[in-house]
C-alpha cells in the first residue's frame, strides 16, 4: 500500500491552507460589508427571543418597527406581548357546520401577512367523503364547484394544533421554535435556519417555509404584528398559525381572524383552563376528537359535532 | 324492667311520627276543578306530591341579555305598523297577493301560518306560544321555543357565530342573521379559490 503512493505532507498541508482560506473568504462574503448600516449588524447579532434581556427586546422591537415601517410605508408595530397567566387557549372546529368555503384560509392570509406570491395559506381545507369519514387518503385540497357544500362531502380544515406535546419544537437543531405557556407553538424567525426539520416532524403539515421573498403588497400589510407571529417574515424561514397571537394575547384579546370570518360559526375558541368557556362546554358536552390522536401530540384543536 | 319501658317509649315515639306523616300528607291532598282534553271540566283529586309546582309554562326569558345587532330587516319594512297600523288585521289563512308575495314559508309550512309568529294585533311585535309579546330584537326565544337544543348551545355560544373578544366583551347575532326564518335552511356559498397546486407554482 505504502508503495503505491508516499504520504505527500507537502500537498496535504497546501490543501488545508486552500481550504481554510475558503472558509475566511466565505466568512467573509457572508458577513455585511462595511456599508452596512448599524442595524444589519445589530441584527446579525441578536440573540435568541428567549435570551434577550428587557432592553434587548425594546432595541429589537424598536428596530423591526423602524424596517418595516420604512419597507411598508406606513406605521407598523411590532409587539412582544407576553402569555396571559392562566391562559391555555383551545380552539374547536365544528365539522357538522363547516361548509368549505375557504373564507378562513384568506381571512387569515390578511391578518397574519402570509405571502401572497409565493402562496402560503396556513390553513388548508379538505373535501372529504361523509361515505369514508376522515379518511385523510381520500383528501381533497383544490374542490372548486360553484357551491359549497356538495352533497356527499364534509370539510375538514387544518392548521397548526398547538399540540401539547410538540414534535416540531424538539426537532429544531437552534431552538427557534417552542411552546410558549399558554400553548401557542411559535418561531423566532431570526433565529431559524431554515432547515425545515419541523416541518418533516408535523404530522398535520402545518408548518409552511418561505422558499421565495415573500410577495406581500405594501397596501395589504397588516400593520398591528407580534414578534413571534405575524410580522413580515423573511425568505427562507418557516412559519405557522400562531392562534393569532397579535390579537388573542391582548385584553380584552379578540377572536382570532378564522373565528371572526366563518359564515356558519363553525370556529370556536377560548381559554381552556376557564370552565365557563364555550370551549370547555362544548368538550364536555359534545362528541369531540383531536386529529391523528395515536401520535400522543395531544392537539388543543378539536374537532367536534354540534348535533 | 328499664329495657321494657325504654322499648315501650320508644316504640309510641315511632308511632306518633309515623301518625304526624300521615296526616301531613292527607292534609297536602286536594280535589281541584281542571279541563280534561276535549275542553270539559272536570274534578280531579291530586296528592301531595302532584301539587307540587311543576315547571313554569311561561316561558321566562333569559336571565342573560345577550348583545346583539339590530335584526336584518329588508330595507324600509320596520316598524310594520306604519302600513299595518292601519288596515284590519285579517287572521285568515291565504296566499297573500298584494305585499310579501316575495315571502315563501317553507318551515314547516304545513303547520304554520304568518301569524303563529307575528302578533295579529300589534305587527311590531312577535308572539310566543305563551301568548307573551317579544320585540324583534329578542327573536331568539321565539326560535328557541321548537329549536330548544340549539338555543342551549347559542346561549353558551357553541351554536352560532359570536364575534368580540373571548376574554370580554362578545357580540352574538340572532338566528335571522344566517338563516331566513321563513325558509331557514342555510345556503350554500360559492368557495373561495382553491390553492396553487405546487406543480403549476414551480418554476
Amino acid at each position: 500500500m505504502s508503495k503505491n503512493k508516499p504520504y505527500d505532507h507537502a500537498h496535504h498541508s497546501s490543501r488545508r491552507k486552500f481550504l481554510k482560506g475558503l472558509a475566511a473568504g466565505i466568512g467573509l462574503i457572508a458577513l455585511p460589508d462595511k456599508q452596512a448600516s448599524a442595524s444589519v449588524w445589530e441584527e446579525f447579532f441578536q440573540k435568541n427571543f428567549r435570551e434577550l434581556s428587557k432592553d434587548d427586546l425594546k432595541t429589537v422591537l424598536a428596530r423591526l418597527e423602524k424596517k418595516y415601517s420604512k419597507q411598508f410605508a406606513k406605521q407598523v408595530t411590532v409587539k412582544a406581548t407576553p402569555p396571559i397567566e392562566g391562559v391555555r387557549y383551545g380552539y374547536a372546529l365544528d365539522l357538522s357546520r363547516c361548509i368549505g368555503c375557504r373564507r378562513c384560509v384568506y381571512a387569515c392570509v390578511k391578518e397574519n401577512n402570509q405571502s401572497r406570491d409565493p402562496q402560503i395559506h396556513w390553513i388548508r381545507v379538505m373535501q372529504l367523503d361523509k361515505e369514508k369519514g376522515v379518511d385523510l387518503s381520500r383528501a381533497e385540497h383544490y374542490y372548486n364547484p360553484e357551491k359549497v357544500p356538495e352533497k356527499g362531502h364534509f370539510y375538514m380544515p387544518v392548521q397548526c394544533q398547538q399540540c401539547e406535546n410538540p414534535p416540531c419544537t424538539k426537532v429544531c437543531p437552534v431552538q427557534a421554535t417552542w411552546k410558549e405557556n399558554d400553548g401557542i407553538v411559535v418561531v423566532d424567525y431570526n433565529w431559524c435556519i431554515g432547515c425545515r426539520y419541523c416541518m418533516a416532524a408535523c404530522p398535520y403539515s402545518a408548518r409552511h417555509f418561505n422558499w421565495g421573498k415573500p410577495g406581500l403588497p405594501a397596501a395589504e400589510m397588516n400593520p398591528d404584528t407580534h414578534y413571534l407571529g405575524n410580522r413580515p417574515r423573511p425568505k427562507g424561514v418557516v412559519e405557522k398559525c400562531t392562534f393569532c397571537i397579535q390579537r388573542t394575547r391582548e385584553q380584552p384579546g379578540r377572536y382570532p381572524a378564522c373565528e371572526e370570518i366563518c359564515p356558519v360559526g363553525a370556529r370556536k375558541f377560548g381559554n381552556l383552563l376557564d370552565p365557563e368557556s364555550e370551549i370547555r362546554y362544548l368538550i364536555e358536552n359534545k362528541r369531540v376528537f383531536i386529529l391523528k390522536e395515536d401520535l400522543n401530540t395531544q392537539p388543543k384543536f378539536f374537532y367536534f359535532y354540534a348535533t | 324492667m328499664k329495657t321494657l319501658s325504654f322499648v315501650s317509649t320508644m316504640l309510641v315515639l315511632v308511632a306518633l311520627v309515623f301518625v304526624q306523616f300521615l296526616l301531613a300528607t292527607q292534609s297536602r291532598a286536594e280535589r281541584i276543578k281542571e279541563f280534561d282534553r276535549s275542553g270539559k271540566l272536570i274534578v280531579v283529586e291530586k296528592t301531595a306530591a302532584e301539587l307540587q309546582p311543576a315547571y313554569n309554562i311561561k316561558n321566562k326569558s333569559p336571565e342573560k341579555v345577550f348583545p346583539v345587532p339590530r335584526p336584518p330587516f329588508s330595507e324600509g319594512i320596520f316598524p310594520c305598523s306604519q302600513c299595518h297600523g292601519y288596515m284590519k288585521p285579517n287572521p285568515q289563512r291565504r296566499i297573500l297577493k298584494d305585499y310579501h308575495e316575495d315571502i315563501v314559508l317553507h318551515h314547516a309550512e304545513g303547520q304554520r301560518w304568518c301569524t303563529d309568529c307575528h302578533n295579529l294585533l300589534n305587527r311590531d311585535k312577535l308572539r310566543l306560544v305563551s301568548g307573551e309579546l317579544i320585540d324583534f330584537s329578542e327573536s331568539y326565544r321565539l326560535c328557541g321555543q321548537c329549536h330548544g337544543d340549539k338555543f342551549r348551545d347559542w346561549k353558551v355560544g357553541v351554536h352560532g357565530k359570536r364575534t368580540g373578544n373571548w376574554n370580554g366583551d362578545k357580540q352574538y347575532l340572532l338566528c335571522v342573521h344566517c338563516h331566513n326564518p321563513h325558509d331557514p335552511k342555510f345556503k350554500p356559498l360559492k368557495p373561495m379559490p382553491p390553492p396553487v397546486r405546487p406543480d403549476a407554482a414551480s418554476h
